[in-house]
């Protein structure tokens, strides 16, 4: 938990899509074992910064490094390879597809039988509401139940770091808590987290280090006391959360 | 009366299962890349030419002369040089344009289809007319007895319905349930994601080709061993009858293609039989079904109505 290592960076990053500017020199670093958030409104960039850091996307300019290799030339699927997963927006999950298929997709690129049925065991005791309903077509979960299964399906890579884009969107407070308190837990058992949130109060309360994305640029980067603290982020992000 | 409509039920299995094996192709490259690849029927065509080949210019006399050594390895032949051409086509034709306007390859399938089919023309010895094929299977018929009569099927046309069937099961329990099967239907679903899990869309695509292909190229040699001669036109003709099959089951669907293949042999075989106009109307009664179910059910029988991409 100390930190030392910075396991990815990301420098000077600016993406495009056709004309348009999505992320404009964007750099932050991703320390091993650390929670990082990265916040700001709609529209920020947020979402295109993760997908390019997973290859779905190639910068303009700029770099991706990892464990200090640079990765943005590689295809995505080379790049859950070297240990990042990634959970997208809205959770795109395989709808006509069951919760167990789901996560053996998870797991393609491994090839340890055993390993895997031993993950599949660890996500339905994480969640046990997959693990009752593990041959149910994952189209027909709530909200809730998707962003378990989403989270549990890029679990099943193993990752170093995983990237969560928006992982309370439409979800109950309840139901919030208990996503962020698993990534808590993950973090607890080693794995490094990327996280994207609108909800940034609690986001930044979990986060050890955050970074604000205003119209594709950062503006502002801290440990997450530090930004909670902050009174822009207050004004801007926290709005009466904070005060009551 | 019952020995007619009976037979007529079988004409239109054996054609159907043929009809079948080849939608296969085209069901399944539109699921994954929404590619209608024209050229498909093409790839059915040149698997029986390359079958004749095989027998004409390297099989031993006393090979051609049994076919259960001559009938596998035209199998063989028919399949690899099916899938020898749609891996060329893939790699050089579509992949080039996986990213272009949805447009752009769908012509380019058009000309495929023509530059396949002038090719097999032009180069093939004798294929300005219809060649001869060989009989590589059991000649005649099995008379089977029914009520008034008996109806007849020709071994081959058994042996049509029995390959298909056993090759269209094959093939929905390999995406059903194997793990390069899940990455098919994954891809299918939704490419990013499918890539986010690891999955290399270009493998899962070729896989597609090949898998498509094979099968055309063994509808290529059943046809041919069927029907006992072959020219280049047949890719055209049940490609078409392929691709409307694959639309009535609901593209995208392994189901639907069969279905859709067994309702177009029937329809044809029985409109021909029993509808105003006999078999000069045999394809109208074809194209009028297709119509009609669209108009209720635009997704056809299996399909998804989901599957619409934005
Ligand atoms: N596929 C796309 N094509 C064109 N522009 C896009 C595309 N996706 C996003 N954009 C634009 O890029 C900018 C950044 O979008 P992005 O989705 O990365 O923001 P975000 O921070 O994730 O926002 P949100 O909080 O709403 O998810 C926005 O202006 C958006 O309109
Ligand atoms: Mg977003």
């Amino acid at each position: 938990m100390t930190g030392s290592s910075t396991f990815l960076e990301v420098r000077d990053l600016t993406v495009a899509y056709g004309a348009i500017q999505a992320v404009r020199d964007v750099s932050f670093t991703v320390e091993e074992g650390q929670i990082v958030s990265l916040i700001g409104s709609n529209g920020a960039g947020k979402t295109t910064t993760l997908r390019t850091i997973s290859g779905l996307l190639r910068p303009v300019s700029g770099e991706v490094l990892l464990g200090g290799v640079p990765i943005h030339k590689l295809p995505a699927h080379e790049i859950l390879g070297r240990g990042v997963a990634h959970s997208p927006e809205g959770r795109r999950l395989f709808a006509r597809m069951t919760v167990e298929e789901n996560l053996r997709l998870g797991a393609y690129t491994r090839k340890d039988e055993a390993g895997i049925v031993s993950d599949l065991d660890r996500i339905f005791d994480l969640f046990p509401v997959l693990g009752e309903r593990r041959r149910n077509k994952a189209g027909l979960f709530s909200g809730g139940e998707q962003q378990m299964l989403a989270i549990g399906r890029s679990l099943m890579s193993r990752p170093k770091l995983l990237m969560l884009d928006e992982p309370s969107m439409g979800l109950s407070p309840i139901m919030t808590q208990k996503i962020f308190s698993t990534v808590r837990d993950l973090q607890q058992q080693g794995t490094t987290v990327l996280l994207v949130e609108q909800n940034a109060l609690s986001a930044l309360a979990l986060s050890d280090r955050a970074y604000v994305i205003d119209l594709g640029r950062t503006t502002l980067s801290g440990t997450g006391r530090e930004l909670l603290a902050d009174p822009r982020v207050q004004e801007a992000y926290l709005g009466e959360g904070v005060a009551s | 009366m019952l020995p007619t409509l009976l037979s007529q039920i079988v004409n239109g299995l054996v054609l159907g299962s043929l009809i079948g094996l080849i939608a296969l192709g085209y069901t399944m490259v539109y699921g994954i890349i929404q590619l209608i690849n024209f050229a498909h029927g093409e790839i059915f065509m040149i698997g029986a030419y390359g079958g004749l080949a095989m027998f004409t210019y390297l099989l031993p006399t006393f090979v051609q002369q049994q076919w259960y050594l001559a009938l596998p390895l035209l199998l063989l032949a028919g399949a690899g040089v099916s899938v020898g051409v749609a891996l060329i086509m893939e790699r050089f034709a579509y992949r080039p344009l996986r990213n272009a306007p949805r447009l752009a390859p769908l012509i380019t399938a058009l000309g495929v289809s023509v530059a396949l089919q002038e090719g097999v023309r032009v180069f093939y010895p004798g294929a300005t007319a219809a060649l001869p094929f060989p009989k590589v299977f059991v000649q005649g018929t099995w008379a089977i007895p029914v009520p008034g009569g008996t109806v007849p099927l020709r071994w081959t046309g058994l042996l049509i319905i029995v390959v298909s069937l056993v090759l269209a099961f094959a093939l929905n329990s390999f995406v059903n349930n194997s793990r390069m099967g899940r990455a098919m239907r994954a891809t299918s679903q939704d490419r990013d994601v499918a890539r986010l899990m690891g999955i290399d869309p270009d493998r899962v695509i070729v896989l597609t080709f090949v898998l498509g292909a094979t099968l055309a190229g063994v509808a290529g040699i059943l046809y041919g061993a069927d029907l006992g001669f072959i020219n280049i036109d047949i890719g055209f003709q049940n490609g078409i009858f392929a691709f409307t099959a694959a639309v009535l089951g609901g593209i995208g669907s392994i189901k639907g293609a069969v279905a859709g293949g067994l309702s177009i042999g029937l329809i044809k075989a029985l409109g021909g039989q029993y509808l105003p106009g006999g078999t000069a109307y045999d394809y109208v009664w074809i194209f009028v079904v297709l119509i009609a179910v669209l108009v209720f059910r635009p997704q056809g029988f299996f399909g998804e109505t989901e599957r619409v991409r934005a």
